[in-house]
């Protein structure tokens, strides 16, 4: 942040070996049994740069919006560390954590819900602004809310207005502009388009990536459409089971994926071209995903794999470096 | 003769704040064995469409206009004729599998309950074709899944059982209204590599209403595009595809992002949908439109047909959309 122009990009946020687990209580069991561990998030590992977008992609139920809520300290993580800038914050406190939290926003999924339904949109905005400035003269609140909804779109004279009286759209560029209202340095953005439509769609990402641009953030983006990701990140994480099977810039993951779960995605994606569409061989995933609570043995992929071969079962694959330092693949056979 | 002939079709709803047209003269036609794609964004219509062909309005909701299935007009009927029809001749699969079947029930019994009360079957012969439908659909150990409740299938088993639902009386017409959107990308996979199978196997004509674009290009033979209750296009998928006559059909297939390719910046369709209640005088696409003229906002222009496959509803030239 001090050089103008960073040469070799600035780390921001390290995850160490971050497992996050829940424990099931069996019915019927009696209090004194110990209860099941459902392993949401098991052992990830990566790093966030300045100014760059990560993409973490990954079906229902393999642990991304865990792993978004366990990021900035909305979820306890068993073990492991969340390094931002140096300080880990899985070992802070709940004050030293939420003064961490100006930095670092979120965007969720649920355009309408995540907006107070009671608050008209200019106090949803300026909340954050009051919490953490309470120093702040009203005219200054009033300024830096009517700015930042300009930014992202919105007319200022309709600070007045309740959230239901906004189209899904809207309602998500009202929660983009609560989180950039503390100008934070990284914003984690969980589906933040899953629920749009396709038109509106284009829009919030487009202004996603130039706000980006503009105020050098670095973003989390988290989603199951590998479309979307493609065009905003710069480099993708994906995601099965808990675990990290494959990080690669996005251009080398979506020319070249190595990872058979990744291969599997990709070719499942539905392009919207006849003749591409109709003579893509998809390579259809047979089973259903295991469950988190009594993974596979060895690679947690095995059980659906079309390449699986004995050692699979095991050998617990890690990430491992291809192709140069920016393509890790966690499987054996590659 | 087409399958399904609907010609003029409204829909209106009674709501506190007036009356809301959610579908305004809709015509369209189906014939045996095609595949028909309805794509619009939320709101536009298509899902109600659905509805009152199958006569699953909401109790607010009217519906006027004629939709002729194989000579009999479905609008208007009573239930009890309906319910001869639903099932037997067209059915339908909704798009949320987690709720549309019941979790008090045995999936087994779900599904012999249709042949029963349908076909007259016996219970043993009803189970016995039951489970030949749920091997069809490719679920595993079908026997034993049977006598399993809704809640210990996944989501993709749970659209799997849905389907098999809709087939056991060998319908004519199956009208799918979003049967992926719920899903995961492996499993929307598998679900419409089965419709297409199924699709050839028993010869039933698919009406798939969806919002992905993806999912149409593979699947449909031809395409209606709806924006607020109308249609705006209508054409082979292939001539919807390459060569969009409309200014939203174009907008849209450019703001879809593609795995495909990589453009920095996604085209967009500026603004936001019209609300139905205060709809503007002239084409509801107005003021989204880039090749808006004074007569846009006037006169809706009316649905035309310019070659035997194709149908418009724009005042623009064609040359100029083509050239977006």
């Amino acid at each position: 942040m001090n050089s103008d122009k960073p040469l070799t990009k600035e780390k921001i946020l390290s995850v160490r070996d971050l497992r996050v687990y829940f424990d099931i209580r069996r019915e019927g069991a009696w209090p004194w049994q110990k209860p099941l561990v459902l392993k949401a998030v098991d052992g990830i590992n990566l790093n966030v740069y300045a100014g760059e977008t990560l993409g973490v992609v990954g079906e229902s139920g393999c642990g991304k919006s865990t792993l978004a809520r366990a990021l900035i300290g909305m979820l306890p993580a068993r073990t492991g560390s969340v390094i931002w800038l140096g300080q880990d914050l899985t070992k802070m406190g709940k004050k030293q954590l939420r003064s961490k939290r100006q930095e670092l926003q979120m965007i969720f999924q649920d355009p309408l819900a995540s907006l107070n339904p009671r608050m008209n949109i200019g106090d949803i905005i300026a909340e954050p602004l009051i919490t953490f400035h309470p120093q702040l003269s009203k005219t200054e609140v009033k300024q830096q809310v009517q700015a930042i909804m300009q930014r992202v779109g919105l007319l200022p004279n309709l600070v007045n207005r309740y959230p239901h009286e906004f189209s899904g759209g809207q309602c998500q560029r009202i929660g983009i502009a609560r989180a950039l209202i503390l100008k934070p340095k990284l914003v984690i953005c969980d589906e933040p388009v899953s629920a749009l439509d396709v038109s509106i769609q284009a829009q919030v990402i487009n202004l996603l990536k130039e706000l980006q641009q503009e105020m050098g953030l670095a973003l989390v983006f988290i989603a199951h459409d590998l479309s979307v990701v493609r065009h905003i990140s710069d480099r993708v994480l994906v995601m099965y089971l808990g675990k990290a099977v494959e990080v690669a810039d996005a251009q080398e993951l979506y020319t070249n994926p190595k990872h058979p779960y990744t291969k599997a995605l990709m070719s499942a994606v539905p392009i919207p071209d006849p003749k591409i569409e109709r003579n893509k061989k998809v390579q259809l995933l047979h089973g259903e995903l295991p469950s988190p609570i009594t993974p596979p043995s060895g690679c947690v992929f095995r059980t659906r794999c079309p390449e699986v071969q004995a050692q699979c079962a095991n050998k617990c694959p890690t990430l491992r470096a291809i192709n140069g330092d920016n393509h890790e693949v966690s499987c054996l056979l590659v | 003769m087409s399958l399904l002939q609907v010609d003029g079709l409204n829909v209106s709803f009674d709501t506190p704040d007036g009356q809301v047209t959610a579908v305004k003269d809709l015509s369209f036609s189906i014939h045996a064995k095609q595949t028909l794609g309805i794509v619009g964004e939320s709101g536009s219509g298509k899902s109600q469409t659905a509805f009152a062909i199958m006569g699953l309005l909401a109790k607010n909701g009217t519906a006027s206009g004629s939709a002729k299935f194989n000579g009999t007009e479905l609008i208007g009927l009573s239930q009890i004729e309906l319910n001869k029809i639903r099932a037997e001749q067209i059915a339908m699969i909704f798009q949320d599998p987690m709720t549309s079947l019941n979790p008090y029930l045995k999936v087994g019994q779900q599904l012999n309950e249709v042949l029963v009360h349908h076909k007259g079957m016996n219970k043993k012969a009803a189970k016995a074709q039951s489970i030949r439908m749920l091997d069809a659909v490719k679920m595993p150990e079908a026997a034993a899944r049977m006598n399993m409740y809704p809640h210990e299938f996944s989501g993709g088993m749970r659209q799997r059982v849905m389907i098999a639902m809709a087939l056991l009386c060998d319908p004519k017409l199956l009208i799918a209204d979003e049967p992926t959107t719920a899903l995961d990308v492996t499993v929307q996979a598998q679900i419409m590599t089965l419709l297409d199978e199924l699709k050839r196997d028993f010869n039933t004509a698919i009406i798939l209403i969806t919002h992905d674009l993806g999912v149409v290009a593979g699947m449909c033979d031809n395409v209606m595009v709806m924006y607020a209750g109308q249609t705006m296009e209508y054409g082979t998928t292939e001539e919807i595809f390459y060569q969009p006559s409309h200014p939203y059909t174009a907008g849209l297939l450019e703001s879809v992002p593609r795995l495909d390719t990589d453009s920095p910046i996604l085209a967009t369709i500026p603004g936001n949908p019209p609300n139905l209640m205060q709809l503007p005088p002239g084409c509801p696409f107005q003021d989204r439109c880039g090749q808006a003229e004074a007569q846009c906002f006037v006169q809706m222009p009316e649905l035309v047909s310019f070659s035997h496959t194709r149908q418009r509803a724009c005042h623009a030239a064609i040359a100029s959309v083509g050239a977006l």
